[in-house]
């Protein structure tokens, strides 16, 4: 038994006592957490909506100890709209992948934060559809080998990584937007300064908050999780940047 | 007492509100109304029509295939609409720009010259209003009072100031309609 | 008692004024026509600044449902409108609706299809309306309004029924009935829900912000374990039961001494009520059996006539889908015909009386 006063550490009070259903190495697990932790830091567990994607974070629901929606595929931030416009004291975001924001929600991600809604978008690129077993993603890198790009992502067949974020920061509905990963515990720490602001600025009236993690998936990528890190580090970071691209 | 009505001109010669302001009349003396326009990419700039009914009770089919009465202005909806009108039915057409008159000889038919009058007053906003008094004049199926009020219910308010020049155009019409 | 007020008005208007009205919450919508007047309205009337009702043009049909899913789920009264290729657009979300047990109102204002088609009235999504859309085993209650009053009726009845059975309710209209004005009565102004009442009345599943204290409310339609899924599936289907037992409405005209039945529904029962008068005037005993509620169909009222009978025709305007449900109604016991108008061609009353003739061999 751990006397309090030797406590140092404890598992996030938001966060369920369920498995998480995440392979070994991937970053979702870290920013579920974040998310908890800053849910639970700020108070606000019983004014916080959540909306799940589908994808590899479709049981985010299983895991964080909030009410909960479940989207179609891409369409989280249409509901985001409509819960936060209906209910503006509560803090609402949406948790999203590269497939389903990047791909088959763009119109969706474009207009809400085009608009300008009150919510938290955090968005999970690690570059590969997880869930449906490793098919490319628009993320997926010029060259990267997919279960739908065998030889490697070939520009004339299909085109070029989307710098979704990149364009999300030139929409004047956004005020902040930013690229962070979880790594190394400087990173984690950075990422969930980040989701904290987000969550802030989300009752400011100051538009939509849009956080990009980028994360590791070694079971699409194939890889151990320590070499998908450094992959990570020396492939994913050169074509998208960490920091901040808009905050104001 | 049902009366089926179509009104058919051109887009802009107000037929659609001159149909409204007829259907509130009907509703102010207690009537059942319905109002159907033609819509869609046909009323821009082309024809534009709208069947009206009023009756003292339930009215089953707001479309119908022939009616008491045909208010025609333009050459299109005569061809189009002189063969709908019911055997001793009534036909009311304003001349302007008509080259082949109505022919039938089982209905009444009448003439209104509302273009020609709408210019003399220097008011083409008045012509819808003038053809309806020719219509009142010969089916006096609602009461004036009650196109009044009517005309109140379907003109927002900062068009109230209006109504007294409406009221004259109706008048007007009533003084002008001849048979044919 | 004071007199009551009535208003001229087009079935579209009466939709959004009714929905205000009747204390909604907000409307999410993208424009379509014919029934673009129901958000033009909308943003004329301004609720915001009076109920405090949330008014949004979406970016797609898609977002639309989606934001109507969002909303619906914190327990607000919300809805969306739209036509036929739009309603497609939503096939997606509707489905997740009625899968996570969502209530909201859908308007479908009908156009003739397929694909582009018309902007001309059409009763050709019948289908899709009652039978599904979207994929897999659901229902919605369909509500088909034949005059410009139940336009305005059906709004308030449309959420009642949503949130008694926690299911998406659709109002099957089409271009006439929208595009058509009539004397209306507007039904008395109700506020909208408060949140104390909104967790009163649905505090067991609303998505709002969880409390310490209690398990966590999730609005979803994913279930991968199959038993799981199938017994859920089994508890649509009582829920369904449950509606076609209490909710089932239809009307009757001059059906007590009919021996030829025409069964219509929307605007082809407004044309056909027409086509029983000048039958009637003929000496033919024709009556008009107008379904109210589609799903659930009125099946058993159509069964209790049938002994009177000798033939029944289905008017719809479209190649034939309603007329299905007639058959299964009658069960081969006597000769079902169907006569429809496509393409956004309104059939008069004539051509009907026409076609009855022609059945019952008096021409």
């Amino acid at each position: 038994m751990i006397k309090p006063e030797n406590l140092v550490y404890s598992r996030t009070k938001v966060l369920t006592d369920n498995i998480m259903h995440y392979c070994p190495g991937c970053s979702h697990g870290t920013v579920h957490k974040l998310i908890a932790e800053v849910i639970d830091e700020m108070g606000i567990q019983d004014k916080t909506i959540g909306v799940s994607p589908v994808g590899c974070g479709v049981f985010a629901y299983n895991y964080i100890d909030i009410d909960w929606l479940e989207a179609a595929h891409g369409r989280a931030p249409a509901l985001a709209t409509a819960a936060k416009r209906l209910n503006p004291d509560k803090y609402v975001f949406t948790y999203q992948g590269d497939g389903d924001l990047a791909s088959i929600g763009t119109a969706e991600i474009m207009h809400a934060c085009n608009r300008g809604e009150n919510i938290v978008v955090i968005f999970i690129n690690n570059a590969i559809y997880g869930m449906t077993g490793g098919q490319m993603a628009p993320t997926t890198l010029i060259g990267q080998v997919t279960a739908t790009t065998p030889h490697g992502r070939n520009v004339e067949l299909n085109g070029y990584p989307l710098k979704i974020t990149e364009l999300i920061a030139q929409l004047p509905g956004t005020c902040y937007v930013t690229r962070q990963t979880v790594y190394n515990p400087l990173t984690v720490r950075k990422t969930k300064r980040a989701i904290r602001k987000a969550f802030e600025n989300s009752m400011l009236k100051k538009g939509t908050s849009f956080v990009e993690v980028v994360g590791t998936c070694s079971s699409g990528w194939k890889l151990t999780p320590v070499a998908a890190n450094q992959w990570m580090i020396d492939n994913m970071f050169p074509e998208y940047p960490l920091g901040d691209m808009k905050d104001k | 007492m049902k009366e089926e009505i179509i009104i058919a001109g051109f887009g802009g010669q107000g037929v659609l509100s001159m149909g409204k302001i007829l259907a509130y009349s009907g509703i102010m003396q207690d009537q059942e109304v319905t109002w159907m326009p033609s819509y869609g990419p046909e009323m821009r700039g082309g024809t534009a029509n709208v069947t009206v009914i009023l009756s003292d009770d339930r009215i089953s089919s707001p479309i119908v295939n022939v009616f008491d009465t045909a208010i025609i202005l333009n050459q299109q909806s005569l061809d189009k609409f002189e063969n709908a009108v019911k055997p001793n039915g009534v036909l009311i057409y304003d001349p302007n720009g008509i080259t082949h008159p109505p022919k039938r000889k089982d209905i009444k038919i009448y003439i209104i010259e509302a273009a020609e009058e709408a210019a003399r007053l220097k008011n083409a906003k008045t012509f819808n209003m003038i053809v309806l008094g020719g219509f009142l004049k010969v089916k006096p199926i609602v009461k004036m009072e009650n196109v009044i009020a009517g005309l109140k219910k379907s003109l927002p308010e900062r068009h109230h100031h209006l109504i007294p020049m409406n009221e004259q155009a109706i008048t007007r019409g009533m003084e002008i309609i001849k048979e044919s | 008692m004071e007199k009551a007020e009535y208003k001229l008005l087009k079935g579209n208007e009466v939709i959004a004024i009714a929905a205000i009205r009747c204390g909604c919450d907000g409307y999410f919508g993208y424009p379509i026509t014919p029934q673009s007047e129901v958000m033009e309205t909308l943003m004329e009337l301004k609720p915001w600044e009076t109920t405090g009702m949330v008014v949004l043009q979406a970016e797609s049909e898609v977002a639309s449902i989606n934001m109507l899913y969002g909303g619906a789920a914190t327990g607000k009264k919300v809805f969306t409108s739209s036509s036929s290729p739009g309603i497609s657009l939503m096939a997606e979300g509707l489905t997740y609706l009625a899968g996570a047990e969502i209530p909201c109102l859908i308007v479908n204002v009908v156009r003739g299809g397929p694909g582009l088609g018309t902007i001309q009235p059409a009763q050709s999504d019948y289908f899709q309306a009652t039978k599904g859309g979207g994929h897999g085993d659901y229902r919605l209650i369909v509500l088909a309004p034949s005059s410009v009053q139940e336009m305005n009726d059906f709004v308030d009845l449309g959420f009642e029924l949503a949130f008694k059975y926690r299911n998406p309710v659709m109002i099957l209209s089409d271009g006439m009935i929208g595009q058509m004005m009539e004397k209306v009565q507007l039904s008395p102004e109700k506020p909208r829900w408060t949140d104390e009442e909104i967790e009163t009345l649905y505090g067991s599943w609303i998505v709002k912000g969880k409390p310490a204290t209690r398990q966590r409310h999730v609005a979803t339609s994913l279930e991968l374990d199959s038993a799981k899924q199938e017994k859920f599936n089994y508890k649509l289907v009582a829920k369904y039961a449950e509606i076609a037992k209490n909710e089932t409405r239809c009307e009757k005209i001059l059906c007590d001494d009919a021996e030829y039945l025409i069964v219509a529904y929307g605007s082809s029962a407004r044309i056909s009520q027409k086509t029983v008068e000048l039958a009637r005037e003929k000496g033919i005993k024709l009556g008009l059996l107008r379904p109210i509620t589609l799903y659930p169909y009125p099946t058993q009222a159509i069964q209790e006539l049938l002994p009177q009978l000798k033939s029944v025709l289905a008017v719809e305007m479209s190649t034939g889908q309603m007329v299905e449900d007639v058959r299964l109604a009658v069960n081969g016991k006597i000769p079902v015909e169907h006569y429809g108008r496509v393409g956004g061609m309104i059939p008069t009353p004539e051509e009907v009386l026409n076609t009855v003739e022609n059945l019952i061999g008096r021409k």
